[in-house]
């Protein structure tokens, strides 16, 4: 049976260590390491913020041992004003593409996609190995640029050109910091490229007997949606890097414009596109924040329906407006450059479909707080992050309605608020629902539950944490507080500055609560309690199916057959609380597709 | 070189739910209660969807290299129109053969693998044609070559004009790209006599073919008008 088993997943189970747990074609060990990935990524992008917090708050504050991560940027423990930018490029870097693309899309994706959906494994297994590998390299070449002569970019997350590409005279790290940070970026996105194809095939060529689309689970849903809007942009990023590396190494002038004089030196490029760059990026940047928040929205509904035992209010439109925002976020990216000078008319243009955009996001939101009106929500730490979800994303979203709008946004888009709003919007929520998945999904990927006392203190800890620090920022921003300065030495700045004090405490507190996280994942990893059985929350899909932990090809020698829609909860007449996808017991559900 | 295929190469059977990871169809819905009806597997093989999706890809980074071109060259007063090295239009009818060919050949080994093959013809004709194939396509790559280097020989790099600079990366962006058609090739060939070959795995790399080919096209004639 063993045999016949890995016959049909295509790839034996693995004998030797490094092909277990290295260069692993198991959908299953990717998903884990792309979860590791992002975990180290994840402490790497804090440990950043922090040192830029405690620069911030406490300007002259020297850190013991900074100099020791860059001698030139941290001379006497106290970090340069071109330091503090380079940290806080690498800071955005990091958590976007290497944390917040990484986790809850390729991580839990790679996971469960194949289980949920019914299958041994992706079609694609090595170009799935590839996948994990590529994005891993590309980590370590954005890392390596903490160690080259001038430490690494300074330029932003979104490396605006011409800054970006004008090399060494833009300042430390522009040279050669920009050329690994591009080449790190062309690696992620093949990487996502590779997965995005796996993750769409299996999606439509790899289910189950009976597991139709709109029987997919809403995380299946989300992976898919979020797979189609990452081969979209993606594939747009990385000739956008492929541009940007040849006007440093190749002398091209893609995008440095003539006659550009820094430190009274002509620089040899003519004619160069300085908005061609943006256009580029944000063609890419605006779905990503999509990419970054509908795994997310995917999670924390399968959670939140597991724990409210019963149905979202509406399971299709529910997915119809996880795939309008995909599709509307390629028409509003122009949003992003309303102060880039841009005609009036297209401000408009963009501006519209960006008020357009909110629709779908309001029928979500409206959805989850419908469906849990009247709720008897099961209190966990995965459902306590879940609203914590919807909390963070109606914060951050509210402030979107105001920089949707070119006379609003002209104002405060330089400022803090655009910060405040972001974080909110795309990074404590989607961290949160890292969070959830995580709590919710441990005992199936590694067979032990999380210690959810340590889980409770690490979620009000995170969530009072995350509003001090981030809701101070729209404050800040509408006092003018201009983002991306490191000190704040302007009269009307000074002011400011005890504001400031109050979010480093506040960053710095709630940065401990991630350690708590760390030690709970680490110490319930090797001494956490035992699942009572294989479906701990009793769930529905088809993850609960499987053995805890999965076998090889997930679901041993008999592939599943689905009878049932996948959130079939408190069904009246049933045998029991719940009806699992693969039961075939006759239901008489209002909700069940005929 | 010879080559006898001494009985059709295995093609997977229709792929039912019991082998495997089957395919749930767009509608197949198993009714609740029991009463299982055997279900036909409409969905295609992950093969025939993975080249749709990387196809998908390409065209948009190449979508993104044309806007890059026409934004780039929009508000350019230092863009030089040069004439294309004549070379690129032979390469064009080498590319085009090479579809040809391959379809040839795509046809046969179906026809072979359906058991209808025509007893008069040489059955070593399918992996013939993909053989000449391999080498249209490595004619294809060597004449590219020789066009980039007419134009450095008359002084014209990737950095002497911004228009030059688009000639060379979207021309050795879609040689590439073609090198994946080739490595496409090499494993059929190498399928097609020790292995298992899969009619989707024929049938899309054989799409993928002629897709370079297409996109050749349209990059010629949008070298061709804008440069």
């Amino acid at each position: 049976m063993h045999d016949m088993s890995a016959h049909a997943v295509g790839h034996g189970a693995p004998t030797s260590f490094i092909r277990k747990h290295v260069f692993s074609l198991d959908h299953k060990v990717i998903g884990k390491q792309y979860y590791a990935l992002a975990l180290l990524a994840a402490l790497v992008g804090m440990f950043l913020s922090w040192l830029m917090r405690i620069h911030l708050g406490f300007g002259s504050f020297a850190i013991p041992g900074l100099h020791l991560l860059s001698k030139t940027g941290a001379p006497g423990d106290v970090m340069t004003p071109e330091y503090y930018l380079q940290l806080m490029t690498m800071h955005g870097t990091i958590m976007v593409f290497f944390v917040l693309t990484t986790a809850p899309f390729a991580a839990f994706g790679n996971f469960f996609l194949p289980i949920q959906v019914g299958a041994e494994d992706m079609p694609f297994p090595h170009f799935n190995m590839m996948s994990f590998w590529v994005t891993f390299v590309g980590f370590l070449f954005l890392a390596a640029s903490f160690f080259t002569g001038s430490g690494p970019t300074l330029g932003g997350w979104t490396q605006y050109a011409p800054l970006s590409a004008v090399g060494d005279a833009g300042g430390p790290g522009q040279g050669l910091g920009v050329v690994l940070w591009a080449t790190s970026i062309g690696l992620f996105c093949i990487g996502q490229l590779l997965g995005a194809l796996n993750f769409i095939t299996t999606t439509l060529d790899m289910r189950c007997k009976g597991m139709s689309l709109m029987r997919l689970p809403l995380t299946a849903w989300g992976w898919f949606i979020t797979s189609i809007m990452g081969l979209t942009a993606f594939a747009v990023l990385m000739p956008a890097c492929i541009l940007l590396i040849l006007d440093h190494v190749a002398g091209t002038s893609f995008f440095v414009p003539s006659n550009l004089v820094i430190n009274d030196q002509v620089l040899p490029h003519s004619g160069g596109s300085t908005l061609l760059w943006q256009h580029l990026f944000w063609f890419f940047g605006h779905p990503e924040v999509y990419i970054a928040i509908v795994p997310g929205m995917g999670i924390v509904s399968h959670i939140l329906v597991t724990n409210m035992r019963r149905p979202m209010l509406s399971h299709r439109v529910l997915i119809y407006s996880m795939g309008a925002l995909a599709l509307l976020s390629y028409m509003v990216y122009g949003h992003h450059m309303f102060v880039s000078g841009m005609n009036p008319v297209s401000s408009l243009a963009f501006s519209f479909p960006t008020l357009v955009i909110t629709i779908p996001s309001t029928i979500i939101v409206l959805i989850w707080l419908g469906s849990l009106y009247g709720a008897r929500l099961r209190i966990n730490s995965a459902s306590l992050f879940s609203l914590a979800f919807i909390s963070m994303f109606i914060s951050g979203g509210v402030s979107g309605f105001f920089l949707a709008q070119p006379s609003i946004d002209i104002m405060l888009h330089a400022t803090y608020f655009v910060v405040g709003h972001f974080h909110l919007v795309m990074g404590v929520a989607a961290m949160f629902g890292i969070f959830a998945g995580t709590y919710f999904w441990f005992p199936k990927m590694a067979g032990r539950m999380m210690n959810e006392t340590l889980g409770k203190v690490h979620f009000w800890m995170s969530f009072v944490g995350a509003y001090c620090i981030f809701m101070p920022f729209h404050y800040l921003g509408i006092a003018g507080n201009v983002r991306r300065y490191q000190a704040f030495t302007d009269d009307y700045l000074i002011p400011l500055v005890p504001v400031h004090k109050f979010i480093t405490i506040a960053a710095l507190f709630t940065g401990l609560a991630q350690l708590i996280f760390l030690y709970n994942l680490i110490h319930s990893r090797f001494k956490g309690a035992i699942p009572p059985n294989d479906n701990p929350w009793e769930g529905t899909s088809l993850e609960w199916s499987t053995a805890t932990p999965p076998v090889h090809n997930n679901f041993g020698d008999k592939m599943p057959v689905v009878y049932h829609d996948p959130y079939q909860y408190s069904v009246e007449g049933a045998s029991s609380d719940y009806v699992m996808q693969t039961s075939p017991e006759k239901i008489n559900s209002p909700d069940e597709e005929k | 070189m010879a080559t006898t295929v001494h009985e059709p190469p295995q093609i997977e059977p229709e792929r039912l739910p019991s082998h495997g990871s089957g395919n749930g169809g767009w509608r197949n819905l198993v009714p609740a209660g029991g009463g299982l009806r055997r279900v036909k597997d409409s969905s295609p093989p992950p093969a025939s969807t993975g080249i749709w999706v990387i196809m998908a890809s390409i065209t948009m980074t190449f979508a993104a290299f044309t806007s890059a071109l026409i934004v780039r060259q929009g508000g350019a007063t230092d863009w030089r129109h040069f004439t294309l090295p004549p070379v690129l239009y032979l390469n064009t009818l080498v590319i085009i053969a090479g579809s040809v060919t391959l379809e040839v050949a795509r046809r046969r080994i179906a026809a072979f693998m359906g058991g209808v093959q025509d007893q008069s013809k040489d059955q070593a004709s399918p992996a013939r044609w993909l053989y000449v194939t391999l080498c249209l396509g490595l004619l294809f790559v060597a004449g590219q070559t020789l066009a980039w280097m007419q134009l450095r020989s008359q002084g014209f790099g990737l950095a002497s004009n911004v228009s030059y600079s688009f000639f060379y990366v979207l021309t050795v962006a879609h040689a590439f790209h073609v090198f994946g058609g080739l490595g496409g090739l090499v494993r059929v060939i190498r399928k097609l006599h020790c292995g298992v070959l899969r009619r989707s795995s024929l049938d899309a790399t054989a799409r993928y073919w002629h897709f370079m080919g297409v996109l050749w096209l349209y990059l010629l004639l949008l070298l061709w008008m804008k440069l």
